[in-house]
């Protein structure tokens, strides 16, 4: 009966209830929202997950005119020792009509900007169209990857020569952390 | 609608039992006494069917999990032992993997008739909606499920379906690794998608139980659309209806068995038989059959509108498919509820069933295949035989003006007699140019049935040809072709059409058939016989 009244009394106007009623949800919300974070957090990247986010990779296992593919964040990249030959082809084709242009110079530079080396070349291994994992050389007009999903066609610097790909093989960022060592990531 | 609740307990427990928890009341008046329309035809026995697979998979699926391991090294390796160790453990599996397939059938069929008789119209939008959520929650379960038997299809359509998310801008690509909980589909993924999995069908059971809940407030509909006027239209749900939906659930459950005993691996894919392997993509990836519709309006977008880039507009048709018939309530203005008295909006609800049928035919097709094309692709080879070769080097000042000087340098071998010029480009501003003097002029044209014939053909000729010609010219003609991706792109806008302009203004314009006077006018002089 007091509440009733106490409403009345003070119709449209507002009162020191208001404020605690204001108050109250507003702090309940922040609470909730605080209480809810953490359940929603746990499903990012478990530090460990994070930790293996970079691939350490020894060169020198890889003689030339190979390639080893190693999983990188759960996905593969290919690290290719290019031969003399698959090295002039990419630099010169750099002039050739591309249907995503980008010099062979470019695409070997390491993940800080400095300039990488020709004979080594580190690629994601998923074909841009619609992420199948090329094989090397096989099926290939260009010398490069050929992708047998759709035949896509790419150069030895894994540039989309022909086929239904829109862009080039992404390069993986990479740093060289010794005379034949990289660190992916 | 249901009126006031006639159960009278009998005994003295049930008395006991109604004063304190009235369960049987509950149960008397939602499956007993319920009144239903005395017209439902068998379109209306698919909600009892529904229930029925959803216990199915429940009741499998909480199996299963006792011998399932989430884990990328174990999980294809359990799911077999499954199969092969696990005392009836084949029998299992089968059914709930059918059963996922059958639940679908059964869905759509419901959803179809729903949409036929107009049950989306006031008063029943908000079961509409609830249906439509279930809907949603039953392609979140089936997808999760699929990726748990951790085969290559299961693997590589996870990682295409999370990889969509991606196409979001800013916040793609994490919300894309909060899913994935890291940068790919991996171990913390199938932990997940295993918890997900055994949640979500008892969030379903509980939109279910909203479904049903609106459903009896609302009162069923009906096929002729007209509302139910007094008792004497309606029968008691038991025996009447119950007898019959379990006589429709009984063929329905044949189907089932046939699948389950004969040919249980029939509707899925036989790549997923292959252990996941992140290093290798299957040729193609499909999704279950279920949702190759949604897959086709998917890939349908193979060009950008303005700002939005071709796979995120794919992204957000794919949402909308199944959005819009969230809205769709609001967006058939016809008054009359049921198509039987709408002879236009049939004819378009006709196509749209044929639409939806071979979008879901697209959705398995490779994108690329060419359905129909005007002709041939064709090539036309030049060279000259014989004549005088001469090479003489081009030097540009600078890259930029590489193409200039390409050109005259072309020219200047075209005025002095060059029959065919060919230009090599060897750096940025350096390059070479061949030219051929006198000889005679040849040419010939090759046709292929596809590209790969013809550069068969061409390299034929080239080969023929052989040292002869120092070099071709090759020009290429690709015949105007229609393709899956095309034909998608027709199919999706009709979808879009049906919903977003035809049911608006047809609703508005179109003419209803009269309902025949057996319906709007009481037959027996307006005294009602009793339900029998």
């Amino acid at each position: 009966m007091a509440e009733a009244a106490a409403t009345s009394a003070h119709d449209g106007e507002t009162t020191r209830r208001d404020f605690i009623y204001i108050a109250g949800a507003a702090v309940a919300t922040v609470g909730i929202a605080a209480t809810i974070w953490p359940f929603i957090d746990q499903m990012n990247p478990a530090a460990d997950t994070r930790a293996l986010s970079t691939t350490e990779v020894d060169l020198s296992a890889v003689p030339e005119g190979q390639q080893v593919k190693v999983l990188w964040q759960g996905k593969p990249v290919f690290v290719r020792h290019r031969t003399a030959v698959e090295i002039a082809a990419a630099q010169r084709d750099d002039f050739a009509s591309l249907k995503d242009p980008q010099s062979d110079a470019d695409r070997l530079k390491q993940e800080d900007g400095e300039a990488g080396r020709p004979e080594w070349l580190v690629l994601q291994a998923s074909c841009t169209h619609l992420g199948c994992v090329p094989t090397f050389v096989e099926g290939s007009q260009f010398g490069g990857w050929f992708c047998p999903c759709h035949g896509s066609d790419y150069d030895t610097s894994g540039r989309i020569r022909r086929g239904p790909a829109p862009k080039n093989l992404l390069v993986a960022p990479y740093l060289f952390t010794g005379p034949t060592a990289i660190r992916i990531g | 609608m249901s009126g006031p609740s006639t159960y009278e307990p009998k005994s003295g427990i049930t008395r006991w039992l109604d004063r304190r928890l009235p369960i049987i009341r509950l149960a008397h008046d939602s499956f007993v006494a319920y009144p239903t329309p005395r017209n439902l035809n068998y379109w209306w026995t698919f909600g009892a069917m529904l229930s029925f697979c959803l216990i199915v998979q429940i009741v499998t699926g909480i199996v299963l999990a006792m011998h399932y391991t989430p884990h990328v090294t174990m999980a294809f390796a359990s799911v077999q032992r499954l199969e092969r160790d696990v005392p009836f453990g084949w029998l299992i599996q089968n059914i709930h993997a059918v059963g996922a397939s059958m639940f679908f059938l059964a869905v759509y069929i419901h959803m179809f008739r729903g949409l036929y008789y107009g049950s989306y119209k006031a008063p029943r939008e908000l079961l509409w909606i609830l249906g439509c959520v279930i809907y949603l929650l039953m392609v979140a379960t089936g997808f999760l499920g699929y990726t748990l038997p951790w085969g290559q299809m299961s693997f590589w359509g996870a990682t295409v379906i999370t990889n969509l998310l991606g196409a979001l801008p800013l916040i793609g690509e994490s919300i894309k690794n909060w899913l994935m909980g890291g940068f790919s589909v991996d171990q913390p993924t199938i932990n997940r998608f295993f918890s997900l999995h055994y949640l979500l069908p008892f969030v379903i059971a509980g939109v279910v139980g909203l479904h049903v809940w609106a459903l009896h407030e609302a009162g069923q509909n009906n096929p002729v659309g007209v509302d139910v006027k007094s008792k004497a239209d309606t029968v008691p749900f038991t025996p009447h209806a119950t007898i019959k939906d379990l006589f429709a659930t009984t063929l329905f459950v044949i189907l089932f068995a046939v699948f389950v005993f004969y040919m249980p691996d029939a509707l899925g894919h036989a790549d997923n038989f292959i252990p996941a392997d992140p290093l290798k993509t299957p040729p193609e990836i499909v999704p279950e059959w279920y949702l190759l519709p949604f897959y086709a309006i998917l890939r349908a977008f193979d060009f950008n509108i303005g700002p939005i880039d071709s796979k995120l507009a794919g992204v957000l048709a794919m949402f909308a498919a199944i959005g819009v018939l969230f809205v769709l309530p609001w967006l058939d203005t016809s008054r009359v509820r049921s198509m039987r008295y709408r002879p236009i909006a049939r004819q378009f609800f006709v196509i749209f069933a044929v639409v939806c049928f071979a979008l879901g035919w697209c959705g398995g097709q490779n994108p690329g295949n060419i359905l129909l094309k005007a002709g041939p692709f064709s090539a036309t080879l030049t060279w000259v035989e014989g004549g005088q070769v001469a090479e003489r080097p081009i030097q540009a000042d600078g890259a930029a003006n590489w193409q200039d000087a390409a050109n005259a340098a072309e020219a200047q071998a075209r005025a002095d007699g060059a029959s065919m010029t060919a230009v090599t480009r060897t750096g940025a501003a350096t390059g070479i140019l061949r030219s051929v003097t006198g000889g005679s002029a040849q040419t010939r044209t090759v046709e292929g049935e596809t590209t790969d014939y013809l550069e068969t053909h061409i390299t034929e000729v080239k080969e023929e040809v052989g040292q002869a010609a120092p070099f071709y010219n090759v020009e290429r003609r690709v015949p105007p072709a229609f393709t899956v991706t095309n034909f998608s792109q027709v199919l999706t806008l009709y979808y879009f059409l049906f919903f977003l302009v035809i049911l608006p203004i047809l609703g508005l314009r179109e003419r209803p058939e009269r309902v025949p006077d057996t319906i709007a006018k009481p037959v027996t002089g307006g005294k009602a016989q009793g339900a029998s």
